[in-house]
């Protein structure tokens, strides 16, 4: 798991690898047959991370069968994301960006294409756990359809989700059922808008082109940015 | 009227007031005391709005977004080196930290390996940014509870790690120094040997500190007993750091999943406290600055040769994917779930601050406390604004 230590042996590392994965499938086995047809998606990915994504309706379960079931008492976060592509472009490499006042959205690709463990939908909510007695932490996917955007809330459960609903609620408009009190956090009580969803425009920079831009010019003597990996320099 | 001894005096007085709880049922009227946003005990900008039944609090909540700087919108919009540059500042006393865990995220989706001495460097400078906030924090929790020399000490001895920084990366607070694929520099001459001497003079503030503190009728008054987090409390709110080893909780990311860092080659060791209250928080913390600077020391004698910087394209395009790095920063648990669709810039990244979290268990905390031990323990849970507020 150290994957980048210097001296520890090839074949302690191999090991760890096999051990830490064996942990994972049998976590994921366990997780498939408690909920069933809930878990609609997985990803493993081999002695690093768990994904698991499941039906909207198993979300408070899959929390509760988590925590009191299998001993992942700690909670880390929840969030969420956006999948639409922001109609404004990506800012930094879309040229478009760099003109005002052109018809942005008929450049730019807005095909949904969700992450590791798929999905179907706008928004997802994911959430990550941890088993802290044997180290393991696994991601919990959640499609939330965008007729309804709703989902259990899980304080009940992790107590901590509290907080972070309530940011999600304010961030991305998803709501939870069960919340003792959804109202804003961060931003001011008669806040409009939901700031991370990706069609929420970042104003200042549609209004002025980044200056940063500049950083990802071609350099003299590069023929094409791409090929340009001999520099051991980061952009910077 | 006779003259009566001031002691006559008292025990009628006290008896008076016996009367008075047992015969009369006393009505009090609650309160609403605002706490902040501008409060020495907050640390910044955290409100906290407290009903009180007398001085007792019956239900607190915390109020932030007052420094709220939308770091997740804001990423998405600049390339990956330019991202660093930002979360610097989420935790503002303990920079150097902020930036690993992000790069290790890149790093792991480019997979891309720092060279070895690039990763000795990363968490020389880690501890470094570890002592650093925390020997703030030693000083600051005297402060709270009307100590003043352990914060000029604190204030002083920070000084000599944070010119350690400074010579290594050029910055003293926001050294922007990690990069993907290693590091901006290697160390300059002399440096080595500097930064034992400096290591020497924290653990002699961390002795002054001891000496000061622990044992103080005062502070132990203020602190013992006060602020207790059982621990499966702890763990449901997701408190990390020294706030849920000082419930009994034997976890460190540094141990248990070394993502990156080279903390499993040292001969260090976790410090837990069984109480949960505001001295155990305060005394892990203690352990845990002179364990960083041991830690230090083994780093500067066992650093190995070599370069700083891996072969990285100059241009950095991250493959798409999704990953989560998490590392034990000073104030807790810091993660980055970075999202990347193979363009420039990430394509969402979810900031898992660790402030966040352990600032959360105050509605539940802070119910039932006196108003005084609000100061120590939100001093004890030890938070930064930036890293709530982000």
């Amino acid at each position: 798991m150290s994957r980048l230590s210097s001296t520890d042996t090839p074949v302690e590392e191999e090991a760890e690898v096999v051990e830490s994965d064996e942990a994972r499938e049998a976590l994921l086995a366990k997780i498939q047959t408690e909920l069933g047809d809930a878990v609609v998606g997985s990803h493993l990915s081999a002695g690093d991370d768990l994904w698991v994504r499941v039906d909207r309706s198993a979300w408070a379960a899959a929390g509760a069968y988590l925590k009191t079931g299998l001993g992942f008492e700690y909670f880390n976060f929840l969030s969420a994301i956006d999948w639409k592509p922001s109609p404004f472009g990506r800012d930094m490499d879309a040229q478009v960006d760099l003109s005002l006042g052109h018809d942005e959205a008929s450049e730019i690709d807005m095909a949904i294409e969700q992450g590791v463990a798929g999905g179907d939908t706008r928004f997802q909510v994911f959430a990550r756990v941890n088993d802290i007695v044997n180290g393991l932490g696994v991601t919990l996917k959640a499609d939330v359809p965008d007729d309804d955007l709703s989902i259990d809330s899980w304080v009940t459960v992790y107590a901590g989700a509290n907080w972070h609903e309530r940011e999600c609620w304010e961030m991305y408009g998803i709501s939870f059922e069960g919340h003792p009190g959804l109202r804003h956090i961060y931003l001011p009580a008669g806040f409009e808008g939901n700031p991370l969803r990706k069609d929420y425009p970042l104003l200042a920079r549609r209004l002025k082109p980044w200056p940063g831009i500049v950083d990802v010019e071609q350099m003299p003597g590069d023929d094409d940015p791409a090929d340009a990996a001999e520099t051991t320099e980061a952009a910077e | 009227m006779t003259a009566i001894s001031d002691r006559e005096q008292l025990s009628y007085i006290a008896a008076q007031a016996a009367d008075a709880r047992v015969n009369v049922e006393i009505e009090t009227e609650g309160m609403t005391l605002n706490i902040g946003p501008q409060h020495p005990a907050t640390h910044g900008t955290l409100r906290i709005v407290a009903k009180l039944d007398g001085e007792q609090v019956i239900a607190a909540d915390p109020i932030m977004g007052y420094m709220h700087r939308g770091y997740e919108k804001l990423a998405e919009v600049r390339t990956y080196p330019q991202v660093t540059t930002l979360i610097n500042r989420i935790d503002w006393v303990g920079s150097f930290a902020n930036e690993v865990p992000f790069i290790l995220a890149a790093e792991k989706l480019m997979d891309v390996e720092a060279p070895p001495r690039a990763a000795w460097i990363r968490t020389i400078l880690f501890e470094m940014s570890r002592i650093a906030n925390i020997s703030l924090f030693l000083g600051d929790m005297g402060l709270q509870v009307g100590a003043v020399t352990p914060a000029f000490f604190a204030f002083r001895d920070r000084e000599h790690v944070l010119n350690q920084i400074e010579a290594a990366t050029g910055g003293r607070f926001h050294p922007n120094f990690d990069r993907i694929g290693g590091l901006k520099d290697d160390l300059p001459a002399g440096w080595i040997a500097e930064t034992k001497r400096a290591m020497k003079k924290i653990r002699n503030f961390c002795d002054e500190i001891e000496g000061l503190l622990q044992g103080n009728e005062i502070f132990e008054a203020r602190c013992r007993g006060i602020g207790v987090i059982p621990a499966d409390v702890g763990l449901s709110y997701g408190l990390s750091g020294a706030n849920i080893r000082a419930s009994g909780v034997d976890w460190d990311t540094r141990r248990d999943n070394p993502c990156g860092l080279v903390h499993n080659e040292l001969d260090w060791k976790v410090w837990t406290h069984p109480d949960g209250d505001s001295f155990a928080r305060f005394w892990v913390r203690l352990q845990e600055v002179r364990e960083s600077t041991k830690m230090v020391d083994q780093l500067c004698d066992g650093l190995p040769s070599g370069p700083v910087m891996a072969k990285v394209p100059r241009i950095i395009k991250v493959p798409a994917g999704e990953a989560y790095v998490e590392t034990e920063n000073p104030l807790g648990v810091m993660g980055y779930y970075v999202v990347s669709k193979g363009d420039l810039t990430p394509y969402r990244v979810k900031i898992r601050s660790a402030s966040f979290n352990n600032i959360s268990i105050t509605p539940w905390l802070l119910k039932g406390v006196y108003v005084p031990d609000i100061v120590t323990i939100l001093g004890s849970l030890y938070f930064i604004l930036g890293d709530i507020d982000r």
